[in-house]
């Protein structure tokens, strides 16, 4: 099933660029019902899944390269079931909302946006590294191409510099994962990349310092985690609508992903070790993304770096190694790819209509495209974490890991919700409160139906996750669980005294 | 009532979030006047429902205790559960029915202030918004649902102030109302989980219970961030910057928003975690030297503002003061009695005013007012009576109840030594005096300042509500006086704990004090009425210049604070994320650049000169091999 | 009987003809025929050591070295014309796309 779930999107992008020349409507409509085939087929995988059960699940396997010990292997357990929906959900979304705004190349892109989504899937779903390299270098190709080609007017420059960025920072990653499996060899006493085979593999402190640096070198440039994002801005600003979206709301997951993914399991101690730092970059991002992102003047660019803010909660709860960290962290990252990729369509439905990015272009929106001001309201609260929306639980559930560790952390991190209210708000007065005075008024039409519909199930998201959000929390529990455990033994050695075990 | 409460509180909560919902989807189709009436009526619903629920609550008898309604778990990871649960207890009883209350009653009046606005189902849809977030932050049951609550109210506060966004002063006081609010909320959440690293519970009765046991750092700790929390929503120093600016919004928002409902909110926190807070007396006396710094700041400035409804609204803040002097008295009961009685005058001052402006066309500076009293006689009459419940003359309602606060800052006084806020309670008196009485002869008496206007009487919808509030300014002492058998004070006892230890035993003087506090009140009417009579305005001299500058803390804000973070904000976007980090990055790309530029000369694209190359190594290592 | 040695002489002086002619010439075709000279001066100095050592070995060799002559000239000459066609001389200091 995960299989058929990774390479529909494939399979689908081969039939699209078999529809002749000059038929957009068609690819667009193909396009639209393979994503949303592949968000049944996901939420069939979401109905297979036990919740009781923190190991993977659903596994596939074929020998792919016996004689390298390369396998094909997938898989799914709490942690990628969250994504896999997440991604589910965020394409047929970014597909409908680039509906309009793409007008050249339609095929073209719909390859290449069909091409991302296999990517990413067999990316969060990958139980063989080699495999997982595979995907992860994969997914650059598109996307490369998504900013290059459809992209601002910078974008040559933007795309060169997130290939390059996120490539060179992944290489160290395959030597690895090549040590790795050299070390498992003598160990096992067979070749191998499968991850759970290389899970057993015990690694003193040294290599595994080293070998985890390198993964998380890679991870770190994805999510980014400060000083390393700069190519973040670049990127979203100068990418299309939809690019932006999918490389907000799934992307800078991949990052993350990984550090929950492969951090406990393969590098448990070094893990521990490197928490602290882990956590103190993480602040660091979230005061510095939220103060930078106030003092931008271009929109998208502002929205890129509240996505180095919001980044840096998620990186603080892995960083916190307990369960309210962990779980709030996987909400979180669920929360950032329904706000934040809101967020970018919201400028998107803005730019389609005024092509221009600037705060300062705009002004008094509202009162022209009142609609408009109700959605952009609602995921502006959810950003801001206001308690009733998605983005609250995450953000409590990683504040309150974080104080467990340290009251400090918490503190530091806290300043993250007051930042966000005030560059967010700030950001909003700019385009749609005060006297009318846009650029092109007349062209400030009220949001249509197709766009209000690419809308809706975000906004659904918003507060059903903000309401509600035990569905969630419950499929992942077990599997984070399961992955704390392997960290138990060394974080034994470093309980701090407040955190108390509650009753 | 046990199997009543669950099904009551929710109707409770049901009816403002249906008229929400409707004034929010139907929107236009409602016409002019249908979301007012929608609004008021769900407001309404509200109302009866809470007398109804108190009617099944005083037949329970005296020993009915708090009544928990469970609604299930909301999320959880780990140790931590949070289970949605309400609350129902005389606090909360008391609470619902001020909010629905008042509120029912300026929903009705905003129908006819908001008669000539475009957007009427915006403007209820939020109103009615603001009221089930209320009523949600005084039922909650658990420290989680009361904070969704609070944030919720903190939203359409700003909604609501920057109803007209297209002024830029409407929108920048939203914004500044929600970010300085959310600052006491970031010391809040810091404060819940202290307390649930620590209790391992956030429900309400559990910390209540078990926060005695805690130890006394983590307990003060806990009440600080929370207070300070609380300074934020109920404007108290240092947090109070908001909510004169808060008063660019529609004035029945003023009203109900800023004066009545929620900004008391901070005041009922510390009720509702008396449990916490009594059993701290490091942290009451914070509270109770801050509310009195507070209620005296406030007071001060109110003397010397021109806007009529900042003057109002300084004057909120100011009694907010009291009220935290009551808390940190430890009475919380004097405490929730001021607030009830200051909702129903303060209430009343703020829709006698929005009448003023309603009659002068949205003109608010008692400078250009004056001569109001003969056209707008009820509105001038609802503002004198609000203004003399405001001042503390007997037997209007704020007589009783700041009088009752007083006392028990001086019995705190006796207990402790720290006459402190007794002091600044009873000098804030006499201020409050003054200002009022400067404000209402500004407004009402002499001739207009500005002849030309034709100002004319406010419709019945707006009256009939001032006439209400008014009959309550003067009835709600009855709420507990003890010549009326203080019912408002017993049916609160049992939901508030006592205090024990060193205030048990100490009774202060009730008669003398009660005597001074008149002849302080009477005496800033005098000398209120001297200044200003003939609507003389008087500077002050220095001092007063101060007082119109707001003791220059905003400036001070702007100054150290709002300018040197924004400044920061531009340095690190500038400087150092695209000067010295990304400079970085491009500068490894650079590097490597011009690296291959200058390898590249070595490809000079002359076939013989690589031929040579292939000679002359092969021969290199040709001479190698035969050399080893 | 003429020595080995002057066999191998004679390889040695056609090999550094060839060479020398790659390294000096223009004219592609010329340097085509340099190369070609080489490879023969090969050719024969395997020749001569197969006969020195009775080996079979080295003759063998000679016959592949032929088979990839040959495949190299069909190549080689279909690239020069190819070239020429483009760009009308075979001059190969002209056709340096690859410089740096």
């Amino acid at each position: 099933m995960l299989t058929q779930l990774i390479f529909l999107p494939l399979v689908g992008a081969l039939l699209v660029a078999l529809i002749p020349r000059g038929r957009p409507d068609t690819v667009r409509w193909l396009g639209l019902l393979v994503s949303l085939a592949a968000a049944v087929l996901a939420a069939r995988v979401v109905g297979a899944f036990d919740a009781s059960s923190g190991g993977l699940q659903l596994v596939e396997r074929a020998a792919w390269i016996p004689g390298l010990g390369v396998g094909y292997a997938v898989g799914v357990d709490g942690i990628s079931l969250l994504l896999v929906g997440l991604v589910a959900v965020i394409f047929p979304v970014a597909l409908l909302g680039s509906w309009g705004s793409i007008t050249e190349r339609v095929k073209a892109y719909t390859i290449a946006m069909l091409g991302l989504q296999t990517a990413v899937l067999g990316t969060f779903l990958s139980l063989d590294l080699v495999l997982f390299y595979v995907f992860w270098e994969a997914v650059l190709i598109p996307m490369a191409f998504l900013i290059g080609v459809w992209g601002g007017p910078n974008r040559r420059y933007a795309a060169i510099k997130f290939f390059l960025y996120t490539m060179a920072a992944s290489v160290l990653m395959l030597v690895a994962i090549l040590v790795l499996h050299a070390l498992a060899a003598g160990q096992l006493g067979e070749r191998t990349f499968d991850l759970q085979r290389l899970a057993e593999v015990r690694l003193d402190a040294g290599v595994q310092g080293w070998l985890f640096a390198a993964f998380a070198l890679a991870f770190a440039v994805k999510v980014p985690v400060w000083p390393l994002h700069t190519w973040l801005p670049d990127a979203h600003t100068e990418a299309p609508t939809a690019g932006s979206v999918i490389l907000a709301a799934v992307l800078l997951k991949m990052g993350t992903y990984g550090f929950v993914r492969f951090g406990p399991m393969l590098f448990p101690e070094a893990l521990v070790a490197a928490a602290p730092l882990l956590a103190a970059l993480a602040i660091v991002g979230i005061v510095y993304g939220a103060a930078v992102s106030w003092a931008q003047t271009d929109f998208k660019r502002l929205i890129a770096f509240s996505s180095v803010s919001h980044l840096g909660f998620v990186m603080l709860g892995i960083a916190a190694l307990n369960e309210q960290g962990f779980q709030g962290s996987l909400l979180q990252m669920v929360n950032h790819g329904i706000s934040t990729g809101a967020l970018f369509m919201i400028v998107g439905v803005l730019y389609d209509r005024t092509h221009t990015r600037e705060l300062a272009d705009y002004g008094g929106v509202a009162a022209r495209m009142p609609r408009f001001a109700a959605l952009f309201t609602i995921v502006l609260l959810s950003s801001a974490a206001l308690p009733g929306t998605n983005g609250f639980v995450g953000e409590f559930l990683i504040l309150l890991g974080a104080f467990r560790v340290s009251a400090w952390w918490a503190a530091l991190g806290v300043l993250g919700v007051i930042l966000s209210a005030v560059y967010l708000l700030w950001a909003y007065q700019q385009v749609m409160h005060g006297p009318a005075t846009a650029r092109h008024p007349e062209r400030l039409t009220e949001i249509t139906p197709r766009e209000l519909l690419a809308f809706a199930p975000l906004v659904a998201l918003i507060f059903a996750i903000g309401l509600y959000p035990r569905p969630l929390l419950d499929r992942s529990e077990a599997a984070v669980r399961a992955a704390l455990d392997r960290l138990e033994r060394p974080a034994q050695q470093r309980i701090v005294p407040q955190a108390r075990e509650p009753r | 009532m046990e199997g009543l409460a669950p099904a009551g509180v929710l109707l409770l909560l049901a009816w403002p979030l249906a008229g929400w919902l409707a004034n929010g989807l139907l929107g236009r189709r409602l016409g002019r006047i249908g979301p007012g009436l929608i609004g008021s009526a769900a407001v309404a619903g509200s109302f009866a429902t809470a007398l109804g629920l108190l009617a099944a609550y005083r037949a329970l008898g005296p020993e009915a205790g708090p009544i928990p309604v469970p609604l299930g778990a909301w999320f959880g990871a780990g140790a931590l559960v949070v289970d949605a649960s309400l609350l129902v207890d005389p606090l909360a009883l008391t609470m619902a029915l001020v909010v629905s209350g008042v509120g029912f009653l300026i929903h009705v009046y905003a129908i006819g202030y908001m008669a000539g606005d475009p957007h009427p189902a915006r403007f209820f849809a939020y109103l009615n918004l603001f009221v089930f977030a209320m009523l949600l932050l005084v039922t909650a049951g658990n420290l989680l649902v009361l904070f969704v609550g609070w944030e919720l109210v903190g939203v359409c506060s700003y909604l609501l102030i920057g109803f007209w966004f297209d002024r830029p002063a409407a929108a920048t006081a939203g914004r500044k109302a929600f970010v300085t609010n959310r600052v006491g909320d970031a010391a809040f959440l810091l404060g819940l989980f202290l307390l649930f690293t620590s209790v391992g519970s956030l429900d309400i009765l559990k910390v209540g219970e078990a926060a005695s046991a805690l130890p006394g750092g983590v307990r003060l700790a806990a009440a600080l961030l929370l207070f300070a929390g609380a300074t934020g929503k109920s404007a108290q120093i240092p947090l109070h910057v908001w909510l004169p600016d808060a008063m660019e919004g529609p004035t029945p928002v003023s009203a109900l928003i800023h004066a009545a409902t929620m900004v008391t909110a901070g005041v009922f926190l510390i009720a509702r975690l008396g449990g916490l807070f009594l059993a701290t007396p490091g942290a009451m006396a914070v509270v109770a030297v801050l509310g009195a710094l507070t209620a005296f700041f406030a007071a001060t400035v109110a003397l010397r503002q021109h806007d009529l409804k900042r003057v109002l609204a300084y004057s909120t803040i100011s009694q907010l003061g009291y009220m935290f002097v009551a808390m940190g008295a430890f009475a919380p009961a004097a405490g929730m009695f001021h607030l009830v009685t200051h909702a129903f005058f303060k209430a009343l001052l703020f829709l006698a005013a929005g009448s003023v402006m309603h009659a002068m066309h949205d003109v608010i500076d008692v400078r250009r007012l004056g001569g109001l009293a003969r056209p707008l006689r009820q509105t001038a009459l609802g503002f004198v009576v609000g203004g003399l419940a405001l001042a503390g003359v007997p037997p209007f309602a704020g007589f009783f109840s700041k009088d009752l606060i007083l006392e028990h800052a001086f019995a705190l006084g006796m207990a402790t030594g720290n006459y402190l806020p007794y002091l600044l309670g009873l000098l804030t008196a006499f201020v409050t005096a003054v200002y009022i009485t400067r404000a209402a002869l500004l407004t009402f008496s002499g001739r207009p300042a500005e002849p030309g206007a034709r100002p004319h009487e406010a419709p019945p919808v707006m009256l009939w509500p001032m006439a209400l509030l008014a009959v309550l300014s003067v009835a709600g002492g009855g709420l507990g006086a003890r010549a009326a058998g203080e019912p408002l004070l017993r049916f609160l006892e049992p939901a508030l704990p006592h205090p024990d230890g060193a205030l048990a035993g100490v009774h202060a003087p009730a008669g003398p004090l009660m005597v001074l506090s008149v002849a302080v009140a009477a005496a800033g009417v005098a000398l209120g009425w001297t200044l200003h009579r003939g609507r003389r305005d008087p500077a002050l001299g220095a001092l007063g210049g101060v007082l119109e500058q707001r003791w220059y803390i905003d400036a001070l804000y702007e100054a150290a604070l709002l300018r040197p973070a924004r400044a920061l904000g531009r340095w690190l976007a500038g400087p150092v994320d695209l000067g010295a980090i990304d400079a970085l990055v491009n500068g490894v790309g650079r590097g490597l650049a011009r690296l291959g530029a200058d390898v590249r000369r070595w490809q000079t694209g002359y076939a013989r000169q690589y031929a040579l190359g292939v000679l002359a190594g092969t021969v290199l290592i040709l001479v190698f091999w035969m050399l080893r | 009987m003429v020595p080995a040695t002057a066999y191998l002489a004679l390889s040695a002086v056609l090999f550094t003809l060839g060479a020398a002619g790659v390294l000096v010439r223009r004219n592609a075709l010329i340097i085509f025929m340099s190369v070609e000279l080489m490879l023969n001066s090969v050719n024969l100095a395997f020749v001569t050591f197969a006969r020195q050592h009775l080996s079979i070995d080295g003759q063998v060799i000679v016959f592949f070295v032929l088979v990839i002559a040959a495949v190299e000239v069909v190549v080689g000459l279909a690239l020069i014309v190819d070239i020429f066609r483009s760009r009308e001389t075979v001059d190969i200091d002209d056709v340096d796309l690859l410089r740096g």
